[in-house]
């Protein structure tokens, strides 16, 4: 993981505040920094200001406060044509009144390069999208998925060192989106220029990036790499937002380094590790992956607390067996059992106890 | 099915009265139909025979027979179109010839007026003679017929339709022009501005809109006039001394100020429409991709405005050029356009096949330039809201 030290960062942001109504802030004292050649994904929900601070570093909103700094180059200043940096846009935002190739010519129009070499440019642009052949269509006779493509030849066709990019696939079906995440990956990796990526869809920031910054209420929740976001979240929002979890709200009844032991709302008690909790009798939120929870006793760590539960459901879902349990008062609490061969076939109504490794229940923040 | 109450409707009052128009422009049978014989004579003998014996007789007779069917006004008023003046030749000629008339009929006429004997008249008649005559669009390009049939331009004097037609297509596309430079700010702003704030611009250019065409014209005459409110600060204002004050009505300025403020929102929605639907992250793109702002407007924004500046300019142009009121009230003489010339042959001298044929040429050359557009643009590009 990259320190936060900005000193040699390609793209930093350091206090960053933004308003649109110099009342309230849209985003709350940002710092990012961003090393060269890096893929940083930017995720959280909508209003959550992720998509600002891409406008920001694009150009189109300045920070309130705060600066930000383009390869140690202060450019709260500098208009966005000066930026030098490609952004795709959410809706392609391909010049419908010009045929493929004038659009990604376009840039290298406005920088005065010369017919023949803007001419092997596009060609190669386009080349490297697999879309040579669609020089002369207009972007309203492609397909999504072909305008996606453009408009990722179109940023990076004058050679940026930085792209940016403004949920690029939000508009395409499933298939398609999970092979462009790929081809995205690929050529950023082929290229060497350093990415941000804004989503909210937290399978494709995973997928995609070397670190995630999750975004809530204006601030960055957590940076990380993406195993670490989801098997290490910092607060109960991140364990929340990515992937699947469950929450247990609870009281710490004993706290010893890093090991709590929490009281549950009936009363139960179950091991936990601490994350940002301090001292006895804090309130907090226990958050479990399904996939980690335990509900035969050979399989968990010896001496390790263990609660009741009630089957509820089991749906079938091929490789898994969802079994949802009411554990403590709460009634969507989600187990994923493998559907190995030996598995333990559970029925609904059966009392069973379940458990974990401490280590994979946290004990953060009460929401 | 539910339609054709709505095309008989169109029918009844559009295309049929419209036709019976346009069909006055090419077909008057005011001296054929009454004047049977003598039509004859000119039909069965070529153009620059001189009028025989059997000619005179049979003009005698038309004119016994027409005066007595009492038809001989519309005679009458349909060569005065070709030579004005001459309506009372023929009625005062009617009313001596029921009194009784004797051969030899050359002399006897000339005898009742001695203009018969001009061969302007006979020219005239032997055009007349029959119902469909291509006279009026000659005069309404400034052309007549000579004696010997040949097509020549009328007097320097009376040359005024091809004037006023290159007028009103100059100030049409003045206006055109001007509405465009005034509007499109206005439409970009109502386009980009929040909600609240377009809204109350959108009342301010709808507002006029909906005020009577009169009310604002008069307006304009209190704003512009010499001893109007304009002038009156000019004035006050110490800009111009008290002798000098402009005159910015009756006249073509007038013309032009009036109708560009009548006809601007004609050019604004159009416009407003269209780039409602241009979706910022265009300029964006551009701007990121290193234009500057002009450039990214020149070559992103603006191309992707035409189909609504061209449906603007389209509407501002042709309601224009068939513009009346506004010119007829504060043009002047100098700000007169086709249009109240054709008023002035509906209503004044009724010769509405002479305003027949102006409005068919002005309808003419407006679906040529019609025709033009879709060539360049593409009527498919319009955009009308």
């Amino acid at each position: 993981m990259l320190d936060n030290t900005s000193g040699d960062a390609f793209v930093a942001f350091e206090h960053v505040q933004k308003s649109y109504d110099g009342q309230t802030l849209v985003v709350k004292d940002l710092n990012l920094s961003i090393a060269k050649g890096e893929f940083v994904t930017m995720l959280g929900p909508s209003g959550s200001g992720k998509t600002t601070c891409l406008m920001m570093l694009a150009g189109f909103e300045t920070a309130t406060h705060g600066e930000i700094r383009l390869d140690g180059r202060p450019i709260n200043q500098v208009p966005p044509h000066k930026r030098g940096i490609g952004m795709v846009f959410q809706n392609y935002a391909l010049f419908p009144h010009m045929t493929v190739g004038e659009n990604l010519s376009f840039p290298l129009e406005v920088r005065g390069m010369g017919k023949a070499e803007r001419e092997a440019r596009v060609k190669r642009s386009l080349g490297m999208v697999q879309m040579g052949a669609f020089a002369n269509r207009r972007p309203a006779q492609l397909s999504g998925g072909q305008q996606q493509r453009i408009a990722l030849a179109r940023a990076l066709v004058f050679d940026p060192h930085l792209v940016l990019m403004d949920e690029p696939l939000g508009a395409l079906d499933k298939q398609l989106r999970e092979h462009m995440q790929f081809e995205i990956k690929h050529l950023h990796e082929e290229l060497g220029i350093t990415v941000v990526y804004v989503t909210h869809d937290q399978t494709e920031a995973l997928t995609m990036s070397d670190r995630i910054a999750v975004f809530n209420d204006g601030r960055i929740q957590q940076l990380a790499t993406p195993n670490q976001l989801y098997e290490q979240p910092e607060n109960s929002f991140v364990a929340g937002f990515i992937g699947e979890n469950n929450a247990l709200p609870g009281i710490i009844e004993a706290l010893e380094g890093d090991k709590a032991v929490v009281k549950l709302a009936d009363g139960g008690l179950i091991d936990a590790t601490a994350v940002n909790i301090r001292e006895r009798g804090q309130k907090t939120t226990v958050s479990i992956r399904p996939e980690r929870v335990e509900f035969k006793p050979e399989m968990m760590p010896p001496g390790a607390h263990s609660i009741e539960a009630e089957v509820l459901e089991v749906v079938y879902m091929g490789d898994i067996l969802r079994t949802r349990l009411l554990v403590a008062g709460s009634d969507d609490f989600i187990m994923k059992c493998r559907n190995t061969i030996g598995q333990t076939r559970l029925e609904s109504g059966q009392k069973i106890r379940i458990g974990w490794h401490p280590q994979d229940a946290r004990a953060l923040d009460p929401v | 099915m539910l339609v054709l109450p709505l095309l008989a409707f169109i029918l009844i009052t559009f295309v049929v009265p419209i036709g019976q128009m346009l069909q006055r422009s090419f077909y008057n049978d005011g001296f054929s139909a009454h004047m049977p014989g003598i039509s004859q004579w000119f039909a069965e003998n070529p153009r620059g025979s001189e009028p025989n014996d059997a000619a005179w007789a049979a003009l005698a007779d038309d004119l016994l027979a027409s005066a007595e069917a009492r038809t001989i006004g519309v005679v009458g008023t349909r060569i005065n179109y070709d030579v004005p003046g001459t309506r009372s030749l023929f009625t005062s000629t009617g009313r001596k010839v029921r009194k009784g008339i004797e051969p030899p009929y050359r002399e006897a006429l000339l005898e009742i007026d001695e203009d018969w004997g001009d061969p302007r008249i006979w020219s005239a008649m032997r055009d007349a003679s029959r119902p469909v005559t291509s006279n009026f669009y000659l005069a309404a390009v400034d052309r007549t017929r000579a004696e010997d049939g040949s097509i020549e331009q009328v007097a320097p004097r009376q040359r005024i339709y091809v004037m006023l037609f290159m007028r009103t297509f100059w100030l049409s596309a003045l206006i055109t022009v001007l509405t465009f430079v005034l509007g499109f700010p206005v439409a970009h702003l109502l386009a980009t501005l929040p909600m609240r704030k377009s809204n109350l611009l959108m009342i301010l250019v709808l507002l006029p809109f909906w005020t009577s065409l009169l009310v604002r014209t008069t307006s304009w005459m209190v704003l512009l006039q010499q001893q109007g409110v304009i002038n009156d600060i000019l004035v006050w204002l110490g800009v111009i001394g008290g002798g000098q004050r402009l005159q910015m009505i009756y006249n073509q300025t007038g013309t032009i100020i009036a109708m560009t403020h009548i006809l601007l929102p004609f050019m604004i929605l159009p416009l407003y429409s269209v780039m409602r639907t241009i979706n910022p992250s265009y300029v964006r793109a551009a701007r990121s991709l290193g234009a500057t702002s002009w450039t990214a407007f020149r070559r992103i924004y603006f191309p992707q405005t035409l189909p609504g500046l061209g449906a603007g300019a389209l509407l501002v142009f042709i309601l224009a050029v068939g513009y009346y009121i506004t010119p007829a009230l504060v043009g002047g003489s100098s700000g007169q356009l086709i249009s109240n010339m054709i008023a002035l042959h509906m209503t004044d001298t009724l010769n509405w096949s002479m305003a027949a044929a102006l409005a068919a040429l002005l309808l003419g050359s407006v679906l040529v330039l019609y025709w033009l557009y879709d060539k360049l643009v593409g009527v498919d590009n319009l955009k009308l809201g």
